[in-house]
Order: C-alpha cells, then sequence, then structure tokens
C-alpha cells in the first residue's frame, strides 16, 4: 500500500468527510471509427469525410476510393483467380472459422444470430464449391473431328457490388463472387457489420484487395464503379431504386459489363442460392487441339 | 504451279424470287404502310438478287404479336414434339443444301468451297444437336423445371448468314421460346429460304418470324417492348447501343461482338502447319469473321521463316468467283464494308507499316480486296487496334511468352485466341492465361454445335453452342 493511502485513509478516520467523496469513475469508452477496406489495408476516406451511424463514426467514401479500391482489385486479381481451386476453398473456409469465433460482435451491431450462423455456413458452402464449378459448369465437347476440346469456367475479373442491406445478403453476393477468382469492390449497406466483416477478412488469409468495402452512399459511388472501364462486371443486388438500377445498367454499358440485375427486394437470402450467382461471374474459355500421331 | 480450269458451281440449283415479303405468322406477307423495299446485290457482280421487303414499326408489331400468340402453345409443346419440328428442319437444311450453299454464296459473296463444306454442314448439325436436347432440358443443369423466357428478338450479322441463324434459332426453339429474327440488310435471302423450310416441316405459325430490313428495323425490334429476350450478332458499337437500350426494360441479353483476335506462333511451330492457320485465321470468308486471327503474333527467331512462307502461300491463294469451286477468296460482302476496309488500310499505310499483297487480279465488276498484310505494325497502330473485318493481317513480334500474352491482351476485346507450338505445357500455360472465348491450339477457326462460342470483356457476353448456349434462352 502506498504512503499516500494510507495518509488519507487516516485522515478520514480521523475526520469525517462534509463534502460526498466523488463516485468510482465511470470508464469512458473508446469510440472506434468505422474504415473502408482498401487493398487488406483500413484507410480514411481521402475525402475525409464520415458520417454518424447509430452514434458511430463511419467513413463517406468518395469517387477517389472507389477507384483506389478498382485498383487493388484489379491488381490482387490474376494472383487470386491463379491461386489453386483447394487453395481458395481453404481460405473461404478460414473466413467461416473466423466469422464463427466472432458471431457476438455481430449480434451485439444487431445482426440476429441466426443470420451470422446463416453467414457462416454460406461460407462454407461457397468454400466447397471453389474445386467443384469447372467440373458442374464445364466439361467435354464431343465435336465432330479429330480435337481435344473442353471448355472451362474462369472468373470474370474485378466485379462491382451494390450489397443488399442484410449481413446474409452482403455475404451472399461476395461468396460467389471471389470463390471462382473473382475480386470484388463492395458498396456495403450496413456500414459497421461490413466493416466487421472486412475484419474478419483480414484476419482469414484472404489476400489484400480480393475483397474491397466501401462504406457511404451507394447511390454517390456506385455511378462511377458502373462507368469505370476496369470493372467487367457489376451486380446490382442492393439497389432498390429502379431509376439508378437503370442509369447503372445503361452506365455499364460502355465497356461491355455483366450486369446483374437487382433481386427481390424481399429476398432474405435463406434459401438455396443455386449456381446462378457463380455463373453469372464466370467466363467460359473453348481450348481446342487437334488430335493426332 | 499448278494451272486450273474454271469449275463453277451451277446456278441454275436456286430459284430466286424476284421479290419477297415478310415472314410472319407463317405466311409472307407485304409491308405495311411505315415499310418498304430494298434491293440485295450479289457483291461479286453488283447484280440486283430480288427486291426486299424492309419492315416498318407497324410490321415489327406484328410479327412480335405472331411469336407472342405462338409462344403458349409452342412452350407447352412436349419438348420431344419441339425436338421432332428441329429435327425435321435439319434434315431439310440437309437436303436442301446445295440450293442454299448457293444462294449463301450468291448474297453474300463468299466461296462456295466454304458455304458447302463448313456453313451448310455446320447449319444442319446446330438444329440437329439442338433438337436432341428439346426434351433434356431438365437435365441441363439449369435447374429441375427449366423455363423459356418468351419472345425471342433476334438481329444477325451478314457474314455467315444461315449459321448465325442457325445459332440463333435452334436454341431458342429447343428451349421453348419463339422468334422474330432479322437477317442483315445485305445477306437477306437464306433467312427467306429459311421461312420456307419453315413452312416445309410444318412448323406453326408464329414460332419463327423473319423480319427484313436495315439497322432502323433492328432497332424497333430490339426496343419493342413485347420482346422478352434480345439475341444480337455484330459490332461492338451496335452491342453497346443495344445494352443501353435495354437498361431497365427487365429484358435478357446476349451479346457476340467484334474481336482482333492474337494468332501467337512459338519458334518451335510445325511453320507449313502455323502457315495454314494463319491463312485459313485471316483470309478464310474474306476476314468477314469476328473470331478472325487477325494479330500475328510471331516469336522474332521464326520471323523470317513464318513470313517467307506466308508470302509464299498467299501468292496461292486464288481470288475470284465466289461460285467457282477453286477460289479461295470471294468478293468483299457490300461496297460499304469495301471502304471501312480501305478506309483502315490506308491508314495503316500512312502510319508507317509496310504493306504488301501478293500479286492478285481484281475482277472488274463487284467488290474486290486482295489479301494484304501489313509488317512492323506496333500495338499503337489503328490496324492492331481496330477490328478490320476484311482479308489484312497486321504482323507484330515477340521475344518471350510472357511478352506474348500481355500484346495478345492488350485489347478491349476477347473472343478468341490461336496458339501455335509444339510443347504442350506452353500451350497449356499460355491458354490460361489469354483472355479470350475460344483458343484455338495448333488450328484455328474450327467450329462446333457442342462447342461452346463467345467472348470475354467487350466481345460481348453470353455462349452460343453446347450446353452452354441453353441458357441464353432459359428463364
Amino acid at each position: 500500500m502506498k504512503a499516500a493511502d494510507t495518509a488519507w485513509r487516516h485522515t478520514l478516520a480521523k475526520k469525517p468527510p462534509v463534502v460526498t467523496a466523488p463516485a468510482a469513475p465511470t470508464r469512458l469508452g473508446v469510440r472506434k471509427t468505422y474504415k473502408l477496406f482498401i487493398g487488406g489495408k483500413f484507410p480514411r476516406s481521402e475525402s475525409g469525410r464520415t458520417y454518424l451511424v447509430n452514434g458511430d463514426n463511419v467513413a463517406l467514401a468518395s469517387r477517389k476510393d472507389a477507384r483506389d479500391a478498382v485498383v487493388a482489385a484489379r491488381a490482387a486479381q490474376p494472383k487470386w483467380a491463379g491461386a489453386t481451386a483447394y487453395n481458395r476453398g481453404q481460405v473461404l473456409y478460414r473466413i467461416a472459422e473466423m466469422l464463427e469465433s466472432r458471431r457476438d460482435e455481430f449480434a451485439a451491431q444487431g445482426v440476429p444470430v441466426a443470420e451470422v450462423e446463416a453467414a457462416v455456413d454460406r461460407w462454407v458452402w461457397y468454400a466447397g464449391w471453389a474445386d467443384k464449378i469447372a467440373q458442374v459448369h464445364g466439361g467435354a465437347n464431343p465435336v465432330a473431328g479429330p480435337f481435344f476440346n473442353i471448355s472451362a469456367p474462369e472468373p470474370t475479373g474485378v466485379v462491382a457490388v451494390v450489397a443488399p442491406a442484410s449481413f446474409l445478403g452482403l455475404v451472399s453476393v461476395i461468396a460467389p463472387a471471389i470463390v471462382t477468382g473473382n475480386t470484388v469492390v463492395v458498396l456495403a449497406a450496413g456500414p459497421q457489420a461490413a466493416v466487421t466483416l472486412a475484419e474478419v477478412l483480414a484476419t482469414s488469409d484472404v489476400p489484400g484487395g480480393v475483397v474491397n468495402i466501401l462504406t457511404g452512399n451507394a447511390a454517390e459511388t456506385a455511378p462511377w464503379l458502373a462507368s469505370h472501364d476496369d470493372v467487367n462486371a457489376i451486380d446490382l443486388a442492393g439497389v432498390t431504386d429502379l431509376d439508378l438500377a437503370t442509369e447503372l445498367e445503361r452506365a455499364a454499358a460502355g465497356n461491355l459489363k455483366r450486369v446483374l440485375r437487382p433481386g427481390d427486394p424481399e429476398n432474405d437470402f435463406a434459401g438455396d442460392p443455386g449456381l446462378k450467382p457463380m455463373v453469372a461471374l464466370l467466363e467460359t474459355k473453348t481450348v481446342w487441339h487437334p488430335k493426332g500421331f | 504451279m499448278f494451272e486450273y480450269a474454271p469449275a463453277p458451281e451451277s446456278r441454275s440449283v436456286v430459284d430466286i424470287a424476284p421479290s419477297y415479303g415478310l415472314f410472319i405468322n407463317g405466311t409472307f406477307e407485304a409491308p405495311g404502310s411505315t415499310g418498304g423495299v430494298f434491293k440485295t446485290v450479289n457483291p461479286a457482280t453488283e447484280e440486283v438478287l430480288a427486291e426486299v421487303s424492309a419492315a416498318g414499326p407497324e410490321d415489327v408489331d406484328r410479327a412480335v404479336a405472331a411469336a407472342r400468340s405462338a409462344f403458349g402453345p409452342w412452350s407447352a409443346l412436349p419438348g420431344a414434339e419441339r425436338a421432332k419440328y428441329l429435327f425435321r428442319i435439319a434434315r431439310i437444311i440437309q437436303e436442301r443444301s446445295r440450293e442454299l450453299a448457293v444462294l449463301e454464296s450468291l448474297d453474300n459473296g463468299k466461296p462456295i468451297k466454304e458455304s458447302r463444306d463448313v456453313d451448310l454442314p455446320l447449319v444442319a448439325a446446330h438444329f440437329f444437336y439442338y433438337a436432341g436436347w428439346a426434351d433434356k432440358l431438365e437435365y441441363a443443369g439449369f435447374g429441375e423445371n427449366p423455363r423459356p423466357i418468351g419472345v425471342a428478338a433476334q438481329v444477325i450479322p451478314w457474314n455467315f448468314p444461315l449459321l448465325m441463324l442457325a445459332w440463333k434459332i435452334a436454341p431458342a426453339l429447343a428451349t421453348g421460346n419463339t422468334v422474330v429474327l432479322k437477317p442483315a440488310e445485305t445477306t437477306p435471302l437464306s433467312a427467306l429460304f429459311f421461312a420456307d423450310i419453315c413452312r416445309q416441316a410444318d412448323l406453326p405459325p408464329g414460332v419463327v418470324n423473319i423480319i427484313t430490313g436495315a439497322g432502323e428495323t433492328g432497332r424497333t425490334l430490339v426496343e419493342h417492348p413485347g420482346v422478352d429476350k434480345v439475341a444480337f450478332t455484330g459490332s461492338t458499337e451496335v452491342g453497346r447501343q443495344i445494352a443501353r437500350s435495354v437498361a431497365g426494360t427487365g429484358k435478357r441479353l446476349t451479346l457476340e461482338l467484334g474481336g482482333k483476335a492474337a494468332n501467337i506462333v512459338f519458334d518451335d511451330a510445325p511453320i507449313d502447319q502455323a502457315v495454314e492457320g494463319i491463312v485459313n485465321g485471316i483470309f478464310f470468308n474474306q476476314g468477314h469473321v469476328c473470331c478472325a486471327g487477325s494479330r500475328l503474333l510471331v516469336q522474332e527467331s521464326a520471323y523470317d521463316e513464318v513470313m517467307e512462307s506466308l508470302k509464299r502461300r498467299m501468292a496461292t491463294l486464288r481470288l475470284g468467283d465466289p461460285l467457282d469451286k477453286n477460289t479461295d477468296i470471294g468478293a468483299i460482302n457490300s461496297a460499304e464494308q469495301l471502304e471501312r476496309i480501305r478506309v483502315l488500310t490506308d491508314a495503316g499505310s500512312q502510319e508507317g507499316p509496310e504493306r504488301w499483297s501478293p500479286p492478285c487480279e481484281l475482277p472488274a465488276q463487284g467488290f474486290w480486296f486482295a489479301p494484304t498484310i501489313f509488317t512492323g505494325v506496333t500495338q499503337a497502330h489503328r490496324i492492331a487496334r481496330e477490328e478490320i473485318f476484311g482479308p489484312v493481317l497486321s504482323v507484330l513480334t515477340f521475344r518471350t511468352p510472357a511478352e506474348a500474352i500481355e500484346k495478345a491482351n492488350n485489347t478491349p476485346y476477347g473472343l478468341s485466341a490461336g496458339i501455335w507450338s509444339e510443347k504442350g505445357s506452353l500451350i497449356l500455360a499460355v491458354a490460361d492465361k489469354l483472355r479470350a472465348g475460344v483458343i484455338w491450339a495448333n488450328t484455328f477457326n474450327k467450329f462446333d454445335p457442342t462447342s461452346p462460342f463467345g467472348g470475354y470483356k467487350e466481345s460481348g457476353y453470353g455462349r452460343e453452342g453446347g450446353r452452354h448456349g441453353l441458357e441464353a434462352y432459359l428463364g
């Protein structure tokens, strides 16, 4: 015990206080700023802008952030696509493990536990597809001639995603895009859960740049991605304003992006996703070679 | 050197009527007040072959309405019954293939050797292939109860008129859709003959409607609110316009657009075979091929040998009467296309590359362009970047596989590519890295109904052929 404390107690004992003692100090919480996730790092918006969501400070992504995210996604894409399918499957499974262990954080942000668990299971489901989709969606073509001929799926490239509001929806648009070797730039709707997911990804062996997450106003940033010449596809799953969806689809025609149109707004993503979300972001490559001695 | 006597195919096997109406709801009709007429010519002689109707908005309305009312019963037919219609069509095409081949060469200008040995056999095979799918759709991997989309608007180009029709109509009908198809303005005749084949096969009226006309007719059709699905093959620029116009309508869209394919020759390639492949890659069908190997990338160490052999081979190409069975290179399809080729090759000459053509006498009548190569081309030159769609080859060089891949992919297009080498592991590694939908290794310009065809990037989206080709027509 330190001398001062002793002295204080001594004083207290001798002379009752005339004023009440200060209450035990309540701990001041450390507020978290929810930042962007670009190229595996968590930068602030280059614009310096933030906005408040349920009392939290969230980065408000700008046009330049969107461009930076495309650069990061493009840089990461060849290596991610070139990884073995087994390896990509392992990485997705690791995401499921990490998400499982951080369920409580999402629950604290208001995501129902059942939905977090469904999202974990969705990562597991897609993890297993990594080394199977080529067999289901590709194959040998029995051409009428002495040729070896196969068709195999390949990733489309860089995919921009306007994510749906729900957490399960967010996972359900990212996972089918990246499992086949695409990289994504995601405009997230629920920023805290999305950035927390980014933290899961950042600690799950996902190479930097494979998933990039921007928070803010999708109506502001999406048009820049829709018209960006280095983006190969755009998923409008989370667009609820049909005029905006039309505008984005029209802008996407500039470099003939593959467009996934807005889905049913009532979709809770609970059902079997089927192959469509993966197949829509795949190209089919057919290779011919003559046979002969 | 051999001398050849002319060996012309008989023109009398085909009977072209002086004028044609629009094929709507099972009958040929004159266009309504908003329509008109135009002439289609033989590009080898500039002779008028027939007067053809230009469908106006009213005609498009009627064709779409006919397809709409046919859709219910047609999609409700058991797949096995739809299959039998398609088998019938395939058989009739086989039986009439000589007539159709001559017709195609007359209207398009392509050598009879190609229309007879490539186009027509592939057309029949395509219908035969998709006929077999009609009653097996639930096994195709698109869900347990795959449904058709509805009325398909299909717009096709002039380079393979009947083959592109087959690529569009066969999968659409097999899956239970109905069709309004517009052939290209300069090559409407084989589609009109196909309309007659539909009648011959007793295909229910309205299942296939053929409307002729120019770009404006195509635009009216594609933008028609009664259409559920749009399929287009043609230029990337028009593809972009269609993608814009379809935005927000919910119409499904597939596009097969332009290309600027690299044909990569490594120094260990079998040079004679590679040269045949280069020639087939760019001079087949006068280079009017979206997947043509229009950029030759030769490894520096093999450059002299390849170029010497290529020039020697080009000097033996026979250009002339498309109906002559010895002809290798026929007529350019239209005056407009000839002008485009001239503009781009003039730009090529002005930008510095060296231009070469073999001695080649061009007929006085008709639209002709001698097979041409440009050497010393760099990636910045227009002739290395823009699709010429003619018998014009741009030659570039490379040193390493990595450089070849980088140059090959340095284009907004991604339809096809070629690789020539004796080393299997090199072929597979390069094939993996090329961003193109069809890779021909030690071969080029091969097609088959079982083999999916279509592009990456700005060469469009969707696949035609194979199981993949069904997806474009299933909801």
